[in-house]
């Protein structure tokens, strides 16, 4: 009864809205043919991003004990060894702030880069399923990882307002600027975890490469010493890694040693960061088709 | 306007050793460090020596869907229907040929995709959804609807690792039943669940269909849910469409694809070492005649010529109709003449069975013959005659026996019926029964069988 009385309006409607509908969603497959709906297509499923960033939150609360906890105590447990180790026994110097802050304020950005590159390099080999069975723009997958590592820097980040309260630390004004430094890691690592992703479909043991880059990386970027430590004629040949810019950075709003902003380094970090992005981007593109195949 | 277009699709594979030669980050290192080498020192290149295979899962594959149809996709498995669906889903890209697609698009290739199984079923039911593509509003909204569908609201909270099979099938097909693309595309889901879960999953399949108008591409192996469902019908073989029909004259085109070929004639050569074989075979009217057709309501005769290579006990000839793969009447020689069965002498022999043809509809049917000899299967499984029961006479756009129609029988039955009272008289037993004043006359109905 209800569908007859509706259904002349409905028509119409739909009279309406079949010729909108008809050129709104046209879509023509070709081989080879630049997806300009993929733009789209992302903004059509950004619920997605967050759909799969909860799953994987949920997913480690669900199976563990430790759950949300592990998000507060690995930072802190790194900042005691590493204050340790580094500051007590090595006694590499720290100009002017306590040493457990200098290497928490590194480790915050550096526990977000590593995991987010770990998470993004694996996360399409272990999302076959979606990738053989459904479609959304493949973007989503690495996405979703990057944020949900985000969410862990977050709650470090509320930990490092905590120790700094311990220390009776006044942090600088130019702490405002630290979500401009946020983008940049997030680009710094965007760019490297497309790129590994998109290595790792079509090269299965590239999964033992990411834990070395890693590793490796550790001792290369300023995580456990300032970046004031490297004599002056390497600095520049130093900064090329990217993860430099963003943990000098990071360094420089929340403790404000001059020392720590050397700003020709800076720039170059900053410069290959967005390089990085824009080459792991096209090549994960251009690989993207063949995901589904070759997975 | 059609809905979807395909034009002369292709998708190719590769396969071969060269393919894999890249298969780990290790090999392209050392497969370009080689080619350097090569390109330095001027020998030949590693590469030209492997070799690469094509495989074509799709050729040249074209189609038109119209808004409002539901398609019936079949063929044997490996035939290319799944490549299909992946292109047109764009979770592959074709080769070559183009495809063109009005509407927004779903597909349901597999129930579950994305379920994880540390999370409850409603934490499912939305990432679910928000796989295939629906907003969270959407989901929210249509929450209460997918839970009744599925019948398992007590379980929402529990992890999907303790559910049944059947729990999590049917979460996981409820909450695909509810998307609301223009074009639906279903893979062989129906392949699990049981009985009642197939067919609930049919009935809200068809009413997608029917009620909502929308365009449906249905692939299944299971015939009847094709027939049912679906009006129109194509077949794939190794990557080419061999049919693009009606649904019955699809289906025909399958199962006598399968069969082999469709000949109503059977003749083979005589091997000495089998202990009995069939010969020939062939479908005759009844002055003897081959025939490969017969019309509705006829009787047809299989002649078959076997021959018995030494004096056997135990030997039973015997006939299998079947049509659409589906076993019709079994039949043994010796089910009316047991001695057939204790002993048979040596020698060429010529039989003659009268198929009861009279009692099916129209269709493409299979006889097929079979030996056994004592506990062995001694059949040759090339040994059956493909026939068609035609209707060149009869005008059945009003009877129950019209080929698209259900059932396999041609029967006309005899229906008593009686007019046992009219409206009229109801009314006015109502009145006399009844304190009130008289009520209007009641408008006049023609009830059954006047």
């Amino acid at each position: 009864m209800h569908r007859a009385c509706c259904s002349s309006r409905e028509q119409l409607l739909r009279g309406i809205f079949e010729v909108s509908i008809a050129t709104d969603f046209e879509l023509i497959i070709e081989p080879g043919r630049a997806h300009r709906r993929y733009w789209r297509d992302l903004w059509r499923y950004r619920e997605l991003f967050y759909f799969l960033s909860w799953r994987d939150i949920l997913v480690r609360y669900k199976q563990t004990v430790l759950g949300v906890s592990w998000s507060v105590i690995r930072p802190l447990l790194t900042m005691i060894v590493f204050t340790i180790v580094f500051g007590r026994i090595a006694k590499l110097p720290h100009a002017g702030v306590p040493y457990a802050l200098l290497v928490y304020a590194g480790l915050l950005p550096w526990n977000f880069m590593s995991t987010a590159l770990t998470e993004m390099s694996a996360s399409l080999t272990s999302n076959t399923n979606l990738l053989t069975k459904v479609y959304f723009p493949r973007l989503v997958i690495p996405a979703s990882a990057l944020i949900t590592s985000f969410v862990d820097l977050l709650i470090s980040f509320v930990i490092l307002l905590c120790v700094m309260g311990v220390y009776r630390f006044m942090p600088p004004w130019h702490m405002v600027l630290l979500p401009l430094a946020a983008v940049l890691a997030v680009v710094a690592t965007a760019g490297c975890g497309l790129l590994f992703c998109a290595l790792n479909v079509k090269y299965r043991d590239f999964r033992y490469v990411v834990p070395f880059i890693v590793q490796f990386g550790v001792y290369i970027s300023p995580v456990g010493f300032g970046s004031d430590v490297i004599p002056a004629k390497w600095r520049l040949l130093y900064s090329i890694n990217p993860a430099v810019g963003v943990i000098d950075a990071f360094r420089w709003c929340l403790l404000g040693r001059p020392g720590d902003l050397y700003l020709p380094g800076f720039l170059l970090s900053t410069a290959v960061s967005f390089v990085l992005l824009w080459y792991g981007l096209m090549i994960f593109r251009r690989t993207e088709r063949e995901f589904a195949d070759v997975v | 306007m059609s809905v979807i277009t395909v034009e002369n699709v292709s998708k190719r594979y590769l396969l071969g050793k060269a393919v894999d030669r890249h298969a780990t980050f290790r090999d392209a290192i050392t497969y370009q460090l080689a080619s350097l080498r090569h390109a330095l020192t001027r020998s030949q290149s590693v590469a030209a020596k492997s070799k690469v295979r094509d495989f074509w899962a799709l050729s040249d594959v074209s189609f038109a869907v119209e808004p409002g149809e539901v398609l019936g996709i079949i063929g044997r498995n490996g035939a290319g229907k799944s490549t299909l669906l992946k292109v047109l889903t764009q979770i592959t890209e074709p080769t070559r040929g183009r495809i063109t697609i009005r509407g927004r698009i779903a597909s349901l290739l597999e129930v579950g995709t994305g379920f994880h199984p540390e999370l409850t079923g409603r934490e499912n039911v939305f990432l679910n959804g928000a796989i295939l593509g629906m907003g969270k509003a959407e989901i929210r909204a249509k929450f209460d609807e997918i839970v009744a569908f599925a019948e398992v609201e007590e379980f929402l909270d529990t992890p999907v690792k303790r559910y049944s099979s059947g729990m999590y099938v049917r979460l996981a097909f409820a909450v695909a039943a509810h998307l609301e693309p223009e074009i639906l595309v279903v893979d062989e889901v129906l392949a699990v669940g049981d009985a009642q879960f197939q067919k609930k999953c049919l009935g809200k399949m068809g009413e997608v269909a029917t009620k909502d108008g929308r365009t449906v591409l249905f692939v299944s192996h299971n015939m009847g849910a094709v027939q049912t469902l679906c009006s129109r019908g194509i077949v794939l073989s190794r990557g080419a469409v061999i049919c693009d029909s009606t649904v019955s004259a699809a289906i025909s085109a399958y199962t006598s694809a399968g069969n082999g070929e469709m000949g109503a004639e059977f003749v083979t050569t005589r091997d000495p070492t089998c202990p009995a074989q069939i010969l020939r075979a062939t479908l005759a009217d009844k002055h003897g005649e081959p025939v490969s057709e017969v019309e509705m309501g006829r009787h047809a005769f299989l002649v078959v010529e076997y021959v018995v290579n030494r004096d056997l006990r135990g030997l039973v000839v015997a006939l299998l109709l079947s049509k659409d793969g589906m076993p019709l009447l079994y039949s043994y020689d010796c089910d009316l003449i047991e001695a057939r069965r204790e002993f048979r002498p040596d020698g060429l022999y010529s039989a003659r069975v009268q198929l009861p043809t009279a009692m099916f509809k129209e269709g493409v049917y299979n006889a097929a013959l079979l030996m056994g000899y004592g506990q062995d299967n001694i059949t040759d499984p090339n040994a059956s005659i493909t026939f068609s029961i035609v209707n060149t006479t009869r005008d059945l756009t009003h009877h129950s026996a019209r080929a698209e129609r259900p059932g396999v029988l041609f029967q006309e039955l005899e229906w008593e019926e009686l007019r046992i009272d009219s409206d009229q008289s109801q009314a006015r037993l109502r009145d006399e029964m009844s304190p009130q004043a008289t009520a209007s006359p009641r408008p006049r109905e023609a009830p059954l069988g006047t």
